[in-house]
């Protein structure tokens, strides 16, 4: 029918994994993955120049990882850098989801705030090492700091986008039956950008762990990135490698987990049209 | 249609609110004076020099070409736009602000689709503090619009006509005194439009509700209405206002006395929109949808 509820038109559409054949394409990118590790491990181990770093094959590595794991290694090592990026994305998200609010609502603060902020955004969060490092007291607060700077933008744009998507007369509606502002923020605003948020959490959540290695290169003695770093300064290949694998495994079950809240918050429903 | 009506509690309050003449009383009166509209400084008026009553519990459409301004006028019966001359008067109060007591509904149902079919009927009580009262009202309300198997359905699953009933349940949810319907079911197809036509007619009439609907079709006009109020375009004024003296049965078209009205209003309308406009000043305040 053509009075179906109208629905904003650019919501992504969340692929289905789960099927039997996503598995297997899936298993096979895995096994392609490795397949391409194997042979630089090959050819580094085959390379008289390159024979000192035959410990980033495969094998070694995963028994390294092995042992990390049942040690416990790899919990110490990735709970403050989680702690610190969960830290940073709230605060981006504290600020990035009222602010994206007031811009998609008043076209006014858009125009006021959209050349300053476009412009902050450009600049890679790395670059405000030196003043973090400055304003901070300790590294842990410089690179919560990094990571917010680098988490908040893709929040901020992501909801005022949502917001600008809100049927107007979802508004007029409420409005007439007696809703009040809170009414609005609470009914009609939040839960209908409450999957463009999410959305917006997952990219700032990918480009804050990019953002989280680098910056616990600084400083810090403890974390993922300050562990890369101790691994390589003690030529412990291994331990090297198997980190670069937790950090990637980390990431990618961090990222699973909002794709699945994207979806549970994505109200649209494919068959409405 | 499930007539039993349970809603006594709203009869009783309007009742008490003031003694009318319908059976089941709460609709609100209405009366517009004086009222003008322009929307920017420099364009002509849209509505000019409208004054007219609605008694409480009278179904009224008011019927005009497309840009006459209908939906100008009934923005302004709800509270949502303020006109720049004149005034609107409920039950004696002149109104600046929307009220739940005035439900507008619209050609598009506009539900809230990360919700259920109850939850959004329910959004009235809710956003007006009476939480409490919904498990009871909300089933009601829904069996009256023929959606009782509905609620835990999400609106998006519902065709067209059937979020219109939900719209409808919505609005009546809070116990409204007056409907205001802006063309609402000129989306949906013949059969199920008419049975809305019906419904809403039968629904308003027991619960003693004064409606006020907007249209360009003659048919729903002559369907529905106590009285129609016919407009005139450039700028928007009454061109004719006329009691349609129909029976139920008649109502549902086919019978001769059907036709005579019909021909009678279609022989208005086409006067209406035929009738030449005219330049007029605009008046001294502006206001926006
Ligand atoms: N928000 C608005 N701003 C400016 N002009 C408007 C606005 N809404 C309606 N109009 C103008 O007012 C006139 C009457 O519109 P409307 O009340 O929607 O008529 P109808 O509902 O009878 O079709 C039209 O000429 C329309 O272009
Ligand atoms: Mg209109």
């Amino acid at each position: 029918m053509s009075d179906a509820v109208q629905l904003p038109s650019t919501i992504l559409r969340i692929p289905r994994l789960g099927s039997a054949r996503s598995l297997i394409n899936a298993l096979i990118g895995i096994a392609a993955l490795m397949g391409v590790w194997w042979l630089g491990g090959f050819i580094v181990e085959n390379d008289p120049d390159l024979y000192a770093f035959s410990d980033f094959a495969p094998a070694p590595t995963l028994e390294r990882l092995w042992e990390m794991i049942v040690s416990g290694e790899v919990l110490t090592m990735s709970g403050p850098s989680l702690q610190r990026v969960g830290l940073g994305l709230l605060f981006a998200a504290a600020f990035g989801v009222p602010v994206g609010i007031l811009i998609g609502r008043a076209p006014r603060i858009h125009e006021v705030t959209n050349v300053p902020f476009q412009f902050l955004r450009m600049i890679s969060p790395l670059s405000w090492m030196p003043i973090a490092v400055m304003a901070f007291d300790t590294w842990d607060g410089a690179i919560v700091f990094l990571i917010a700077m680098a988490a908040v933008w893709p929040i901020l744009f992501s909801t005022a986008a949502g917001v600008r998507r809100i049927d107007p007369a979802w508004l007029k509606v409420a409005r007439n039956l007696g809703a009040g502002p809170l009414h609005l923020l609470g009914t009609v605003i939040l839960p209908a950008i409450a999957v463009d948020v999410m959305q917006g959490i997952r990219l700032a959540l990918g480009v804050a762990w990019v953002v989280l290695v680098p910056a616990e290169y600084l400083g810090v003695t403890s974390g993922l990135g300050f562990a890369i770093n101790d691994a390589r300064d003690t030529l412990d290949y291994s331990r090297l490698a198997a980190t670069v694998v937790v950090i990637g495994v980390i990431g990618f079950a961090l990222d699973a987990a909002i794709g699945q809240l994207v979806k549970k918050f994505n109200w649209v429903r494919a068959a409405a049209h | 249609m499930a007539m039993t009506l349970t809603l006594s509690d709203s009869a009783a309050q309007g009742a008490q609110d003031a003694p009318h003449r319908r059976a089941v009383p709460v609709g609100a009166h209405v009366a517009i004076k004086g009222l003008s509209h322009a929307y920017r400084r420099h364009d002509g008026k849209v509505l000019d020099g409208i004054d007219f009553e609605i008694k409480a519990g009278e179904i009224v459409a008011l019927l005009g070409r497309s840009g006459c301004g209908k939906s100008t006028l009934l923005h302004m019966l709800s509270g949502l736009t303020h006109p720049s001359e004149g005034e609107v008067v409920i039950n004696g109060n002149r109104i600046h602000e929307p009220s739940p007591k005035w439900v507008m509904m619209f050609q598009a149902p506009s539900l809230f689709p990360w919700m259920t079919v109850a939850q959004n009927a329910a959004l009235g009580l809710k956003f007006t503090r009476r939480n409490d009262q919904i498990a009871k009202r909300i089933p009601e309300i829904l069996e009256l619009v023929d959606l009782g198997a509905f609620a835990d359905r999400n609106a998006q699953e519902l065709s067209g006509g059937q979020q219109q009933r939900v719209a409808l349940a919505r609005s009546l949810a809070p116990k409204p005194e007056m409907l205001l319907l802006d063309e609402p079911f000129s989306a949906l197809d013949a059969f199920t439009r008419r049975n809305l036509q019906r419904d809403v007619r039968q629904i308003a009439r027991d619960l003693g509700l004064t409606l006020v609907l907007v249209t360009h079709d003659v048919g729903e006009a002559v369907r529905m209405a106590d009285r129609v109020i016919v407009l005139k375009a450039n700028p928007g004024r009454v061109f004719e206002d006329t009691v349609i003296t129909l029976s139920e049965e008649e109502r549902s078209g086919g019978s001769d006395e059907f036709q005579a009205e019909h021909s009678r209003l279609m022989n208005i309308y086409s006067q209406a929109a035929d009738a030449p406009g005219e330049e007029t000043e605009t008046p001294n305040d502006f206001t926006q949808i």
